[in-house]
């Protein structure tokens, strides 16, 4: 029979609550020219959890990247439990009891999530592995940390969504029985059943006396979850609070170094013509659409991740195809072949995975906002450089992209400043119906206020928006009008000034509630 | 329609926007010097080639004078024209992502017709009945990997079989016609103007093409984007079945062109033996040169300086007297010398597969 794995108590006896676990002290890193982190410092204690908060280039992931050996510090101290430590590879780390969580976890897509989670450690009988005994083993850990309702052992990693791949690197970290374990925006890609199930894994961890870092940019995560903040500006250490005796604005504060009083602030358009409406628009992904978007409207599309919400603004912007109903442009029925009729027709869509979809890594800021109109900067088939250089120039000063020159490689750009990036392409564009997909993901807070304030710009020249977000303050604070889904469906349309959080909840659940098939696929 | 963001008096919201964009950009340092600029404009890619050919010229002309008489450079050109125009469009494929190794099969074929054709007809319909033939076979190419969702390199490795099956076929495995009688085939094989022999001013004028088409048109720029991100070219508009069929068709036309000047250079239409193994030659220097198999990455200077480079090397151990095979292991050798020292430079990590 394979040995399962230890529960995380039974391992080493945990050290007393309170015990400062991993340290760090006057961590410095430089990339180059670039100081990416100077005197900085942390403790995670057993039995706490600690918050690393700061904007995006603050330094946390270089941070992270450090404390597990993937890279090397140019000077400082490491301790764990007690002893100075010295990692030049993360399995060295990972041996020494301390794992970080990626925010997007590899998975191998061929094989089970079970050969998944014990990658590296299969157990084995002679030469011969037991397929039997290891679905038997990860069922029994999947229980053990309570995701067997959202994730089962035999699915192949292919099918896994962002957040059931998630929780399989959180099992393949609880395989080792860490000391010490760090979360990456752990609830950047979940749904907010997952994060539910998520909190009360990181309770429980915590009540066994690990010790856990916990790096995300929701401040509501982490006044529910954590005991202590530490926050990073500019690659310095800005300090470290109790969670109890700070607040959302001294927080704030302290990550960007200034106020930001009206994180959302929308002022009311009188709303124009339809510019999008679909009449119980039906494909494989979502089924009998009725929506509709007016000019100068921003329109929140909430749900669930699986919900159906990426397909659906797939499906406008053309790339999936309708079998049945309408999509109307400006009262026209549209029939979209590919996302360049979509495009003809003045959609533009910023797509939820900005690097992977949207960004061409290797190549310019300048090619980049130019991308979706280069032939209304050519003459004939020759592209304009000065027309494409004074375009790629408007747009950098009126985004407030931060790059050194419209040459520099959108790879070496910020999370948020790519993102500033996509959206310039689209605004290039002109366009009268702009579908943002997560347009905040992973951006930091400096940069989400800059993303609100354009997308309330847009709507006051009139353009109309449609945008998915599964942060709920974020679409009740931009939408004017809310639909929320679940199951591919629209479970619910909501008017911005009487909508609650958990008015938003109950219709994305709904549809998990009525259909039982649907509590497995839910993810 | 509405143009976002025109507004001449800001919004109110837009408060928090102007503090920040207020900020100072990120350091860009001291404005670079001459040697950086030049450095940015030519690349360190070709700057390296660059110097590998002076080293190459120095040490074999400081061994064997003749390297340098205008004969012999005319020997070099000529000798590289034919592996050029196979390795120029090669880049062009290569930078999409994609891999063509089906391109001497179809110069083979494309000669071999193009001998038929001129026997049959005259020079004229030789031509452009081989031109079209090969476009016929980028036409299959790409119709196979997009329509039968084949990958590029299994799709032009049948091709490449079977292409060279139809060239035999077709010519029962013999040379055909003779061309060395007509003066316009001569023209291509042994004519020059202003000096410079007919052969290299053909690749000159397909790489000056290629060059401009990729760098300076709409065209080329959708090319770097579909290797470099296709889903994102594809939200963007760029319709990338229409790009990945019209590189195809466009590279069976050079290998055509290819094929024509073989049949030029030997004087009949050979189905094999002028052609076997160019598409490895075609494939290396554009490596050589700086083009990604991953796509989006790769010049038409790079490819040329790798493929001089490659035509010098041979030329001169030639001179020297270095047997061939020899001179094999040493074109192996510069190439996985060069890669490694530009993947050594990307500073990526040394794990796994490379990217």
């Amino acid at each position: 029979m394979v040995k399962t794995i230890a529960p995380a108590a039974s391992g080493i006896d945990p050290a007393p609550p309170g015990t400062v676990m991993l340290s760090a002290a006057g961590i410095e890193k430089s990339f180059g020219p670039v100081r990416a982190l100077q005197g900085v410092q942390l403790e995670l204690r057993a039995g706490e959890v600690t918050a690393l908060m700061g904007e995006n280039g603050a330094g946390k992931s270089t941070l992270l990247k450090i404390l597990t050996g993937d890279l090397q510090p140019d000077a400082g101290t490491l301790t764990l439990a007690g002893d100075e430590v010295r990692f030049t590879d993360p399995r060295q780390s990972r041996l020494a009891g301390l794992r970080v969580i990626a925010q997007e976890p590899e998975v191998l897509l061929h094989v089970s999530v079970a050969e998944n989670i014990y990658v590296g450690a299969l157990g084995r009988q002679g030469l011969m592995f037991n397929r039997a005994a290891l679905f038997a083993r990860a069922d029994e850990d999947l229980r053990r940390y309570g995701f067997e309702k959202v994730i089962r052992p035999e699915t192949l990693g292919s099918a896994l969504s962002p957040a059931q791949r998630q929780i399989v690197e959180i099992m393949r970290a609880l395989v080792d029985s860490p000391s010490v374990i760090c979360f990456d925006e752990p609830t950047s890609s979940l749904g907010d059943e997952e994060v539910v199930i998520l909190f009360k894994l990181i309770r429980q961890l915590r009540a066994e006396g690990v010790a856990i870092g916990y790096v995300s940019h929701r401040m509501q995560e982490i006044f529910e979850l954590s005991d202590n903040i530490t926050v990073l500006r500019d690659g310095k250490f800005v300090g470290t609070k109790t969670t109890a005796d700070t607040n959302h604005d001294d927080l704030v504060r302290m990550m960007v170094g200034r106020d930001l009083s009206q994180f959302f602030h929308r002022d009311p358009v009188v709303p124009g013509e339809t510019v999008l409406e679909l009449r119980g628009v039906t494909n494989s992904h979502v089924t009998d659409i009725h929506l509709e978007v007016k000019a100068g409207e921003v329109v929140g599309v909430s749900g669930l991740v699986g919900a159906g919400r990426s397909e659906l603004m797939k499906t406008i912007v053309g790339d999936l195809r309708v079998d049945s109903g309408e999509l109307l442009m400006g009262g026209t029925t549209m029939s979209f072949k590919a996302p360049a009729d979509a495009i003809a027709a003045g959609i533009g869509f910023a797509p939820e995975e900005r690097k992977a979809e949207a960004l061409l890594l290797k190549r310019s800021v300048r090619d980049n906002v130019a991308l979706a109109r280069l032939r209304s900067l050519s003459r004939w088939i020759f592209v304009r450089a000065a027309d494409e250089r004074a375009l790629a120039a408007e747009y950098i000063a009126r985004l407030g992209i931060r790059t050194p020159s419209s040459e520099q490689l959108v790879g070496n750009l910020s999370g948020g400043n790519q993102q500033k990036v996509v959206l310039a392409r689209w605004l290039a564009t002109h366009p009268r119906l702009l579908v943002l997909d997560e347009p905040t993901r992973g951006v930091d807070v400096g940069a989400k206020s800059e993303i609100y304030a354009i997308i309330d710009e847009l709507a006051q020249a009139g353009v109309a928006v449609l945008v998915v977000s599964s942060e709920l303050p974020e679409v009740i604070g931009l939408s004017d009008r809310i639909y929320v889904m679940a199951g591919g469906r629209i479970t619910g349309e909501l008017a911005r000034d009487y909508v609650t959080e958990e008015q938003i909840l109950a219709l994305a659940m709904d549809e998990a509630a009525a259909d039982p098939d649907l509590s497995t696929s839910l993810s | 329609m509405s143009r976002p963001l025109e507004r001449s008096t800001p919004v109110p919201t837009t408060q928090s926007t102007a503090t920040l964009r207020s900020q100072p950009p990120i350091e860009t340092g001291a404005r670079p010097g001459i040697f950086r600029r030049v450095l940015e404009v030519v690349g360190v890619q070709n700057i390296s080639l660059l110097m590998a050919i002076a080293l190459v010229v120095a040490v074999i002309g400081s061994q064997n004078a003749l390297f340098f008489t205008v004969g012999n450079l005319r020997v070099i050109g000529t000798a590289i024209a034919i592996s050029g125009l196979l390795a120029v469009v090669q880049t062009i494929v290569i930078i999409m992502g994609a891999l063509d190794i089906s391109v001497g099969s179809i110069a083979g074929l494309t000669s071999v017709s193009s001998a038929m054709i001129f026997t049959a007809t005259g020079p004229f319909l030789g031509v452009v009945g081989a031109v079209g033939i090969g476009m016929l076979c980028g036409l299959l190419n790409g119709c196979i990997i997009v329509f039968g969702r084949v990958n590029p390199v299994i799709a032009t490795l049948a091709t490449l079989a079977a292409y060279k099956g139809v060239a035999q076929l077709i010519s029962d495995g013999r040379a055909q016609g003779y061309t060395g009688a007509d003066g316009f085939f001569v023209f291509l094989a042994r004519g020059s103007i202003l000096g410079v022999p007919t052969l290299i001013l053909v690749l000159v004028i397909i790489a000056l093409l290629a060059h401009v088409v990729l760098r300076y048109t709409s065209i080329g720029r959708n090319i770097y984007a579909v290797g470099g991100n296709d889903i994102a070219s594809r939200l963007a508009g760029i319709n990338i079945n229409r790009y990945l069929i019209g590189v195809y068709v466009a590279t069976g036309a050079v290998a055509a062109i290819a094929g024509v000047l073989i049949t030029a250079r030997t004087g009949s239409g050979q189905p094999v033996s002028g052609s076997e193994g160019l598409e490895l030659e075609a494939i290396t220097a554009a490596a050589l040169g700086g083009a990604a198999l991953k796509g989006g990455k790769g010049t038409i200077a790079g490819t040329i300086l790798a493929v001089i480079l490659l035509g010098i090397l041979t030329n001169g151990m030639t001179l020297l007297g270095v047997n061939s095979f020899w001179q094999n292991v040493a074109k192996g050798a510069l190439l996985v010398l060069a890669v490694v020292i530009q993947q050594l430079r990307s500073g990526e990590r040394r794990i796994g597969l490379p990217g």
